[in-house]
């Protein structure tokens, strides 16, 4: 088996794990493939190399890739989501003036309470909140709590774009009042004391969908074999990932100079669900703030897409296109999953598409190979979305 | 806001962000000897929104790697305030050109509707600019590591010469023998020599 050679670009986030653990654990190596990271500060460049071709493959926020897909941020072309790289793992962080406002306590407060400790101030007074880009997750999070409790964005908060690793001095200058960033820049603001969390973003969605491994369609498809290679080594380094006794050494690789550059400690924090939400306070343990691997959480639905299509028609002030809402849904890839996984452990759905948010317990779903179990997959609102009404889901909306 | 340039036919407003101001000077000084002189390089360090709306820009030249393209493009996507929408810049005929300024590590925004002959000058200056000066790096990078390899060597000459006591040619020969044998670089050899007589140097 000759190696196949893959560059993958990434931005310097806890969810970046995967093709990190990857190529320096061996995974990529026991599959016959060369991972070779390009690091980045901004999603723009990570977008950039990838369509250019100094990159194969890259970590990217979901939205980003479809909103490549569909030319909302330049030339469209064509991409394929083969992988998702983790659920959840962000969290919204507010100022320490904000949160003294807002009478957060100890631990991680109710949704619907935060919220409307938070319209209380923002009827005062303009805030401003940043997230980590236009197309991100973080900035369809956000807007769904804050709509969700009578808080309109862009009318009675204004929504910012700030990068990652500068959140923190944005909320000690008072630049913004709130942040929506990935770990491990929330911990970061915490323990300089300029901000303290106010809610994990798995408490908006307990499975919302985050970071992608995103393609060009036409390299997914021309390096078909290499393709392969990639996921069945990611879905290895997740299943080691999940592993409690690896967590430390997980967050020793995270942390160094080349990858994230950040304490280990605020790393091994985000993967072990324990969140300082102050300075000086005790780690609060959230089940699932980070979600990984169990539930064949890594298989790209196509309902995460369309839901994320969904979001981005309801913010972005274009109506709903079904053309548009069919090129999103088809970006996801559960064809090269499946293909790629065929014949190992992996657990792989029968179907490509599910309710999103309808399940309140554990339950068995359909299966081609392996036992699959789907955990609670709530919205804080108890909203459910259909893929095939999205017209009638954004009807439906505050 | 201040009157707009593109009154004029034959000039094109430049706004140049770069993390580097070296490479904004000579981006800024390329662009100036093509006759494009109507041009703001703007300060990294100050507010990025608000100076690119008091210079109301045609063409936003910025680095690859400067960490504020996301807010730059959120801004692009949002602001009405410049009165015509600014895109990144991808020539479908010429897709090359969009290409070439990727690879050479800058990233060219331009006002809607700028007709192509214009933007292509600018364009081109900046890819040349930004190669030249990645070259400038790579020569100066390769001469400090000449420098530092050639101290090493001294040294480790010296170090050689005091213990075997031998004279200089056959410290180097000595060196240069053991390098090729273990298919090191000289200079490689050299710095083992060197730590390994600072921590064990003074051992019999």
């Amino acid at each position: 088996m000759s190696t196949e050679r893959l560059r993958v670009g990434f931005l310097p986030l806890v969810d970046a794990a995967l093709p990190i653990l990857a190529h320096e654990l061996g995974f990529a190596e026991a599959e016959g493939l060369a991972i070779e990271l390009v690091r980045d500060v901004t999603w723009a460049t990570v977008r950039d190399r990838l369509i250019y071709g100094h990159t194969d493959a890259a970590h990217m926020v979901a939205p980003l890739a479809i909103a490549t897909a569909l030319g909302r941020t330049g030339p469209a072309m064509a991409m394929a989501v083969p992988f998702v790289l983790g659920l959840n793992g962000n969290a919204i962080t507010f100022s320490a003036a904000l949160g003294k406002a807002c009478g957060l306590g100890e631990m991680l407060g109710e949704p619907h309470a935060v919220g409307a400790a938070l319209r209380a101030t923002a009827m005062a007074r303009k805030l401003r909140f940043g997230v980590v880009h236009r197309y991100s997750s973080h900035n369809y999070m956000l807007r769904y709590w804050l709509a969700g409790v009578g808080i309109r964005p862009d009318t009675d908060v204004e929504i910012v774009v700030t990068s990652p690793p500068f959140a923190a001095d944005a909320l000690a200058s008072g630049e913004v009042d709130g942040i929506c960033v990935g770990e491990p820049w929330n911990s970061i603001a915490v323990d300089r004391g300029v901000g303290r969390i106010a809610l994990a973003t798995a408490q908006i969605w307990r499975r919302g969908v985050e970071k992608v491994l995103a393609m060009r369609a036409d390299v997914a498809a021309d390096r078909g074999d290499a393709t392969q290679r990639l996921i069945r080594a990611l879905h290895a380094a997740a299943a080691h990932f999940v592993r409690p006794d690896t967590a430390e050494g997980s967050a020793a690789i995270l942390a160094r100079p080349a990858y994230l550059d950040a304490p280990a400690d605020a790393i091994l924090r985000a993967i072990t669900d324990r969140i300082r939400l102050v300075r000086g306070g005790e780690p609060v343990h959230y089940p699932d703030f980070m979600f990984q691997y169990r539930e064949a959480a890594n298989f790209p639905w196509r309902s995460q897409a369309a839901w994320l299509y969904a979001q981005m028609t309801r913010w972005d002030g274009r109506g709903y296109d079904a053309g548009d809402a069919a090129i999103a849904a088809a970006t996801f890839r559960p064809d090269l999953y499946r293909a790629a996984l065929a014949g190992s452990g992996a657990v792989l759905p029968g179907a490509s598409s599910k309710l999103e948010g309808a399940l309140g317990e554990p339950i068995g779903a359909g299966s081609t190979q392996g036992r699959l179990v789907l955990g609670n997959d709530r919205f804080f609102d108890g909203r459910a979305f259909d893929p095939d009404d999205i017209p009638a889901y954004l009807a439906g909306l505050p | 806001m201040p009157p707009r340039a593109a009154c004029s036919p034959w000039r094109v407003r430049i706004a140049i962000i770069d993390t580097s101001t070296t490479r904004a000077a000579i981006i800024a000084e390329g662009l100036r000897d093509a006759g494009l002189d109507d041009q703001v390089v703007l300060d990294p360090a100050g507010p990025l929104v608000r100076q690119i709306e008091a210079c109301a820009p045609e063409v936003v030249l910025i680095n690859l790697e400067n960490p504020s393209r996301d807010q730059l493009e959120d801004f692009f996507a949002m602001s009405r305030a410049l009165g015509r929408p600014i895109a990144m810049f991808v020539d479908q005929s010429d897709a090359e050109s969009a290409l070439a300024a990727v690879d050479a590590g800058v990233s060219a925004y331009v006002v809607d509707g700028l007709a192509r002959q214009r933007i292509k000058p600018v364009l081109d200056v900046a890819i040349r600019r930004f190669q030249a000066f990645s070259r400038l790096q790579a020569e100066l990078a390769e001469a400090r590591t000449a420098l530092a390899d050639r101290q090493t060597i001294d040294r480790a000459k010296a170090i050689l010469m005091r213990r075997r006591g031998i004279d200089e040619p056959a410290a180097y020969a000595l060196l240069r023998r053991h390098a090729m044998q273990s298919n090191r670089r000289i200079a490689e050899v050299a710095e083992a020599i060197v730590t390994s007589d600072a921590l064990m140097g003074d051992l019999p």
